[in-house]
């Protein structure tokens, strides 16, 4: 077994002089101040297990696989559809199609959550996908990181219903309340679903915890806590009427004749978010362990960064947005013209586009000529806590393809949104594609970005 | 509501609960737990259904009254009687 922190000469001669110490297990393990991080791999003589990502499960509202998914974003087919909201009536949204019976008996599908099917049907996709020997996996050494941006809503909405046919008499409460709401339930599900007995929980990031999920297991993975990941985000929550209702009250729910029209960053005519459901799990993998096995490999983690905008509940903030841009370049050794694809966060709010558009032109504004800006939402609407995992593995196929998926639905283009590179409506052919940067921020100001490279031995 | 009607009752509760259960032959005196998959919980779905579907209240301590088809229909009888049914 690969281990997941790879000791250098120097680093080796450091443990020695007590620079790092033992934990409670007596296993080596790296004294990490707090505020260190950004440089960490800078200035520590310390060589991160490189990680990759060996397979992809998911389901978005216009495609059931990777394939499917991936032509639907090149040819401009939208997922949203019209949606019927419990109290709100009709509204939009992104639906999913995938069957859950695919891999869940009829009663799992009964007794679970929505949030836990997508979780099975993607974390199986994803294992099938990446060909590993599952009879064989030590299932103790797997962890199960599943970003949610919420979890319990649904339920919770449910039985408030159910229980308003009864007078409001709680005895009519179901008794699965406490399991479908746990926060850890779409990860336990999968637990359960593949007898994984490694740790399986939730990683809670608001709209940006797909990309969390990823960040989160490529971390465990390099503290060798575990040897397989799967991780990445899912979300159930358009079977909330909370969540349109929110951002209804908000005056950030989208609205269109044409539900296909509705999503449209970057465009004047945007008037805010279609709420969709989702989910894209990944396999991630020490690349010793996967170059053991004859993986394939869609992509290296390049680096990351997670910051907090510290500054409002909604509002976000260009500024903290492009300090994380400019660290996760940092981690991946990289400066802004190393980046070939950047998918952008953007979620057709007035005011949150510009911001990030603010954002981005400070990194990217000029000297990036192989630069490209794309968002994925314009097509599958905002798939919440799955937005930065699925909309990651929107871009994944470029490697191969050697495509840009545009942003569709752009009319009349917003100047302040305007940024050098954006793919706009269709997509473009480009002569370089090594890296794809993914943007995911949330709520309570919390930023991501993850940086993918293209896999080179 | 005769016997074979009550024992329907509870058959098609157990379609919903456990919906991938065979319930075509269902031994009436057998356990019902050990002719099918269900566990604690299920149980409890079926106490649930029978308090939401026909106003019946399954005491905890009676549970075990619902152990197999037989046993239902000779405890839930009374109870739908008492409801006029």
């Amino acid at each position: 077994m690969a281990r997941g922190l790879q000791l250098t000469n120097t680093m080796a001669a450091d443990v020695a002089s007590s620079s790092y110490n033992k934990n409670i297990h007596g296993e080596a393990c790296i004294a990490m101040r707090a505020g260190m991080a950004s440089d960490f791999y800078s200035t520590m003589s310390f060589e991160p297990a490189r990680i990759v990502i060996t397979g992809i499960g998911l389901t978005s509202p216009n495609g059931n696989s990777l394939a499917e998914f991936r032509q639907n974003l090149l040819n401009g087919v939208s997922g949203v559809q019209p949606f019927d909201v419990r109290y709100m009536g009709k509204s939009l949204a992104g639906v999913c199609d995938f069957d859950p019976l695919k891999y869940q008996k009829r009663k799992e599908v009964r007794v679970g959550t929505r949030a836990a099917s997508i979780s099975i049907y993607c974390a199986r996709e994803a294992v099938a996908d990446s060909g590993v020997d599952w009879e064989s996996v030590e299932k103790d050494r797997v962890g199960i990181y599943v970003g949610t941006t919420e979890h319990g809503n649904v339920e919770t909405e449910n039985e408030i219903y159910a229980i308003s046919k009864f007078d409001y008499d709680t005895k009519y409460w179901s008794h699965y309340h406490n399991p479908r709401t746990v926060a850890n339930n779409p990860a336990g599900e999968v637990s359960l679903s593949l007898g994984i007995t490694g740790p399986a929980y939730a990683i809670g990031a608001a709209c940006a915890a797909g990309n969390l999920g990823l960040i989160h297991a490529t971390q465990m993975l390099r503290l060798g806590e575990v040897d397989l990941a799967i991780c990445g985000g899912v979300s159930e929550s358009i079977h909330t009427f909370g969540i349109f209702a929110g951002f209804k009250s908000q005056g950030a729910l989208a609205s269109h004749k044409d539900p296909t029209k509705a999503s449209r960053p970057f465009d004047k005519d945007r008037n805010g978010i279609v709420v969709s459901e989702g989910g894209a799990l990944y396999t991630l993998e020490r690349l010793a362990d996967a170059q053991a096995r004859g993986a394939k490999i869609y992509g290296e983690i390049g680096g990351y960064r997670v910051n907090s905008d510290a500054s409002d509940y909604v509002l976000p903030n260009p500024t903290r947005q492009a300090e994380c841009v400019r660290q996760a370049l940092k981690t991946a050794g990289m400066v802004p013209s190393d980046i070939h694809i950047v998918n952008t966060h953007a979620t057709a709010t007035p005011q949150g586009d510009i911001q990030e558009c603010e954002a981005l032109r400070n990194v990217f504004g000029e000297g990036c000529p192989d630069t490209h800006i794309n968002n994925t939402k314009s097509f599958i609407g905002h798939t919440m806590g799955a937005a930065g995992a699925l909309e990651l593995a929107g871009n994944l196929p470029s490697f191969d393809d050697m495509q840009v998926h545009p942003t569709i639905n752009v009319d009349n283009l917003d100047p302040q949104c305007a940024i050098s590179g954006m793919v706009l409506n269709k997509p473009v052919k480009a002569e370089k594609i090594d890296t794809i940067l993914n943007n995911s921020f949330g709520m309570l100001g919390i930023n991501s970005t993850l940086i993918v490279k293209r896999f080179t031995a | 509501m005769t016997k074979e009607d009550t024992q329907q009752v509870v058959l098609d509760i157990i379609a919903d609960v456990a919906p991938d259960e065979d319930l075509s032959n269902v031994k009436p005196d057998v356990r019902l737990r050990d002719q099918l998959e269900l566990d604690s919980m299920d149980f409890l779905d079926i106490v649930m259904e029978l308090r939401k579907r026909h106003n019946i209240e399954v005491p905890e301590a009676e549970y075990t009254e619902l152990a197999s088809l037989d046993s239902c229909s000779t405890y839930l009888m009374p109870k739908f009687e008492a409801l006029g049914k």
